[in-house]
């Protein structure tokens, strides 16, 4: 029966078989559904109408108007005169006050220099085209249609603006040299923290993985504490160390901490745990054949280092620069606390926003600031594509041997890291449990007493750790059915495929940018979501999306290390999804889960960014007050509020570690 | 063979679960296409209900596509499949009927060998004890009653995958589906373990389909064998018949060894190779088309050492197909000896034969002799060649 290629077969023409669905298929499809339109909603449409709004430009376009007047006795009528006439006889209006925003309104009488509201007088408005808009106390009206009013009324009509697509904004912005001067001074900054960042990680990671210098386990707790505080919190230590009043101010030579300085500093601090734990994991998966290939070809330790060590993790340290780059770049607390009059891009969107109610160019920042952490999103995500068809399966670990000219240099620097991270939070210990620092250091608990303080008090406090318990639930639920329908369910790959984007989006998208998307989103009365605006619920929202990416990726890598056949198994063998989900996916996948919801607690309980453009006053958020207080100048309570922060977050550490021994013991026993 | 191979087109309508003699899977004209590559071109199969068949082929050829076609998990793009007379071309993989095993065992690591193996019994309205004493029953047929309370990776390789087999069949399934189930076991353990599967199916009854790529496993397990090549199916046949009738030149040389000569009929009963005619059945060649010329090297007789070389290259064909060869090179394999021979009657090409170690002593064959070897005239085979 030897069917030869050459015979002629019909070529496979018609449409392809569709299998039936099965009722697990409807529901996953559901799933992703639900899942996908989340996305959408708390991420996706909020960025396109930020930024529609950031080409959105509002003038009153005066010669879409016309006007008629009467006489005293109201029925004979006067020509047809545009606005724009009226307004160059009058010169009521300077052209520059044309531009407004989207709230813009212009009152008609303004036109009319002789117009006085017990008049007789009876006046008709009408536009010349159906867009042109204007307001009659609050009620709209549109159209060419001409609208008849006696002046009484007519003093309440107001013209609105028409909107125009347009890069006006954009350059108005860069024609502005304060805000244009932020982006050299955010880039700036970005890169000396980088450098610095990575230098030192580099070289502790290179310790903890190379040499055999003792404590390993406890410089690799301390080196990732700055996980657990706000951004702010180094700021307000190097205030206290450095700042007017400081005790090493003297160190500096005159230079102020406030402003270049310490953002540097301060940015560091809160980087060198991400760039650190990155680096190591790059260095961690050396393989020893290599330096035993090194050694056997008589090469000097320098040339090793160069050829093997350098190269190994190269992607590591590349992934580290962007990610250090896009975390400083995109910091608001920080410059904000430290930053003086040295101004950032982060800061600017605060600034254009709550202070001067400047949505539009708040909107324009934003999109800027997109640029810098996409781009750098885009590059790290081939960087760890790459990474990934370094590793071999055969390769064989690498086991430093002694060495006291390594070791000690090693040790050494690590015990000057540790110093420095430890330094930092006994500052602000110190700051937060006395009285008057440096002057009066008798111990006290006033600075606890956050009821007397603006910020929001123990209210605040109470609201973060609702808003982590929320999220951490919340969040570690949402993202693991995601990631479980991205990689588990089979056909809608169209779907999946926009789901996965929608997924890893979060990640280039600063906290400041998302928090200004929500209040154009959701602060509008025509969405119907718009309920959930000012309340928790926007903020769990709002921190699920912000650290959706990295939980997605935890998710999705514990899930592709699960045999892909157990799918088809559970299928075979009758059984409907859910039941393999909880019974098999869910339990082995619980440590990767745990994870996932630690990291969403630390995170809610220390952002800052979005949060802070969408809390309300019942809703004020721990880390919010940090910076109201220090913003007031009660600086040591905003340390105390840090503080507490900081406690929440180690013991939430110590309780995770505890549930997951537990669990695992009981769920895990196989392992 | 039971049951004749059918690659027509059978009518599909029809119930035919009552007749025991109607193929119990039977695949027609199916096609399997991802984007522009064609994975499976044509495929029309009938298998009789309790056969063991192998699907055979290097990796790639479309063998496991086809399985996992037949199990519902990647549709094919055309064509139907007929279970037990029931049509179930586009049916879900949780509304079809069968057992699957894979090559990776895909046991649930969280779970112990007993719920491993009631994971598909549980939920169906047995009663617990109904469920225990069919897992009991179980874990004794594939002989690990003793492990039943231990967790999959704290057993073998070899013995994962009896559980993996445990769970497959714990529902009765109508069909038995093995994916390339022995492949990531020590070559100890999967002879073994071939010899357990086969007799386990035997007892069971239950029609088996397993994908291999390991010929010796699909000759010592299958009843019959289904040779893939290139998304279609080169022959079907029994383990005997795929060997010593390869119907392609693909069939002959991915099952055993073959040599290989470039080959033109002469006349009817006649091909020439090298210089020189030799005797074989040429039906379906016409006189002068060129053809490559087929033999296995075990199939190569030898007949003793020749005192005087026969170098006349013109001799006509003999029925015996006797030619003087050199013994250039001899590898001893254990149980037999590899030769490589020239021949002035075969050109310049090397003819491979294994010679028992017997014949061997018993013949004086040794390197640099020169003897007389036969290629037996129904053991030579021909191809056809494109020019």
């Amino acid at each position: 029966m030897a069917i030869a290629l050459e015979t002629a077969h019909p070529p496979l023409a018609g449409k392809h078989l569709r299998q039936q669905t099965s009722r697990d298929d409807r529901i996953k499809l559901g799933f992703m559904a639900v899942i996908g339109l989340y996305l959408v909603i708390a991420l996706g449409a909020p960025l396109f109408v930020m930024l529609s709004k950031s080409l959105s430009t509002y003038r009153f376009d005066l010669t879409a108007y016309e006007f008629q007047v009467s006489d005293g006795t109201g029925a004979n009528w006067g020509p047809v005169v545009t606005a724009d006439a009226l307004n160059r006889q009058a010169g009521a209006v300077a052209e520059a006050d044309l531009s407004t925003n989207s709230d813009g309104r212009l009152a008609a009488t303004k036109f009319f220099p002789e117009f006085s509201f017990r008049s007789p007088v009876n006046y008709r408005i009408r536009g010349v085209d159906e867009d042109a808009a204007f307001l009659v106390g609050s009620t709209l009206e549109k159209g060419t249609a001409w609208r008849e009013y006696d002046s009484g009324t007519f003093r309440r009509v107001v013209l609105r603006p028409a909107r125009t697509i347009g890069l006006e904004n954009f350059s108005n912005y860069f024609s502005t040299p304060a805000l244009a001067q932020s982006i050299y001074n955010s880039v700036l900054m970005a890169a000396i923290s980088t450098v610095v960042t990575v230098s030192i990680a580099f070289a502790l990671a290179y310790g903890l993985t190379r040499s055999c210098m003792p404590l390993k386990g406890l410089f690799r707790g301390i080196l990732t504490i700055p996980i657990l505080v706000p951004s702010l919190l180094p700021g307000i230590a190097l205030v206290y160390l450095f700042g007017n009043q400081g005790v090493f101010k003297d160190w500096l030579l005159g230079y102020s901490i406030y402003g270049p300085i310490g953002i540097v500093i301060g940015s560091v601090f809160f980087t060198l745990p991400h760039a650190f734990l990155i680096i190591l994991t790059a260095l961690s998966v050396a393989d020893a054949r290599h330096y035993e290939a090194a050694a056997s070809l008589k090469a000097s330790k320098w040339r090793t280092f160069r050829t093997v060590t350098v190269p190994g993790a190269r992607y590591g340290i590349v992934s580290a620069a962007f990610v250090v780059f896009t975390l400083v770049i995109t910091d608001f607390g920080l410059p904000k606390v430290i930053g003086g009059q040295y101004g950032m891009l982060a800061v600017d969107i605060y600034k254009q926003v709550i202070g001067q109610q400047n949505f539009e160019m708040g909107a324009v920042v934003s999109v800027i600031l997109l640029v810098p952490a996409v781009l750098a999103f885009a590059v790290d995500r081939r960087m760890q594509k790459r990474q990934v068809a370094l590793l071999s399966a055969r390769a064989v670990p690498y086991a430093p041997k002694p060495n006291v000219r390594v070791d000690a240099p090693c040790f050494a620097f690590a015990c000057l890291v540790s110093l420095f991270i430890l330094g930092m939070i006994a500052m602000c210990q110190v700051a937060a449990v006395v009285k008057f620092w440096p002057y009066d250091l008798t111990l006290t608990t006033k600075n606890f007493a956050f009821d007397l303080m603006d910020g929001g008090g123990w209210a605040a406090y109470g609201n973060s750790i609702r808003l982590a318990l929320l999220t951490a639930l919340f969040g570690s639920l949402v993202v693991f059915a995601g990631a479980y329908m991205v990689e588990k369910a089979d056909g809608f790959r169209f779907g999946r495929g926009l789901f996965h984007f929608l997924a890893m989006m979060p990640m280039a998208v600063p906290g400041m940018v998302l928090g200004l998307a929500y209040i154009f989103f959701f602060n509008n009365p025509a969405n119907p979501l718009n309920p959930i605006y000012g309340t928790m619920t926007i903020l769990v929202v709002c921190t699920v999306t912000h650290f959706y990416t990295v939980a997605h990726l935890t998710a999705l890598t514990a899930l592709k290390q699960m045999d892909p056949e157990f799918e088809s198994v559970a299928a075979s063998l009758k059984q409907p999804f859910h039941r393999l989900f909880f019974r098999v996916t869910v339990p082995v996948c619980l440590p990767a889960i745990l994870n996932i919801a630690i990291y969403l607690f630390v995170n809610a309980m220390t952002t800052v960014s979005a949060v802070v453009f969408l809390y309300a006053t019942d809703t004020k958020l721990a880390s919010v007050a940090v910076l109201n207080m220090d913003d007031a100048g009660d600086i040591a309570p905003a340390a105390a509020m840090g503080m507490m922060i900081f406690y929440t977050n180690v013991a939430a550490k110590l309780i995770h570690a505890l549930i997951a021994r537990g669990l695992l013991a009981r769920t895990q026993a196989w392992r | 063979m039971r049951h004749a191979l059918s690659i027509e087109p059978t009518p599909t309508s029809l119930p035919r679960a009552a007749d025991p003699a109607a193929p119990y899977l039977e695949i027609t004209d199916l096609w399997k296409a991802y984007g522009d590559f064609v994975a499976l071109r044509d495929i029309s199969l009938s298998i009789a209900r309790g056969e063991f068949i192998c699907f055979l082929g290097p990796s790639g050829c479309g063998k496991t596509t086809l399985l996992r076609a037949v199990a519902g998990l990647d549709l094919q793009s055309q064509g139907t499949i007929l279970q037990g007379g029931r049509n179930i071309s586009t049916l879900p993989a949780s509304s079809r009927d069968y057992g699957i095993v894979f090559q990776s065992y895909a046991l649930f690591p969280n779970l112990t060998i007993e719920q491993n193996i009631a994971f598909g019994l549980e939920n169906t309205g047995r009663s617990k004890a109904a469920v225990a004493s069919r897992v009991s029953e179980l874990l004794e047929t594939v002989g690990l009653s003793a492990h039943g309370k231990k967790y999959p990776a704290q057993l073998s390789g070899g013995q994962q995958q009896r559980i993996a087999l445990a769970r497959a069949i714990a529902i009765s399934p109508g069909l038995l589906l093995l994916d390339e189930p022995l492949s990531a076991l020590d070559a100890k353990v999967r002879v073994h373990l071939r010899h357990e599967i086969k007799a386990l199916q035997r007892k069971l009854g239950v029609t088996t389909i397993m994908v291999t790529h390991d010929q010796e496993e699909a000759l010592a397990m299958a009843d019959r064998i289904v040779v893939m090549n290139h998304g279609i199916i080169e022959q079907v046949g029994s383990p005997t018949e795929i060997y010593r009738y390869p119907e392609t030149l693909f069939v002959a040389d991915f099952i055993g060894e073959t040599n290989q000569f470039p080959a033109r009929v002469v006349r009817g009963g006649e091909v020439e190779i090298g210089h020189s005619a030799f005797c074989c059945a040429t039906d379906g060649f016409a006189a002068g088309q060129a053809a490559t010329a087929v033999v296995r090297p075990v199939d190569i007789i030898p007949h003793g050492a020749h005192a005087h070389a026969v170098n006349a290259i013109d001799r006509p064909a003999t029925p015996q197909n006797l030619i003087d060869a050199e013994v250039r090179e001899m590898e001893f394999l254990g149980m037999f000896w590899r030769t490589r021979l020239t021949a002035p009657r075969l050109g310049e090409r090397t003819l491979v034969a294994d010679f028992s170690v017997n014949a061997v002593r018993r013949l004086s064959i040794e390197t640099g002799g020169v003897i007389q070897v036969e290629i037996p005239r129904e053991r030579l085979l021909l191809y056809p060649r494109s020019a």
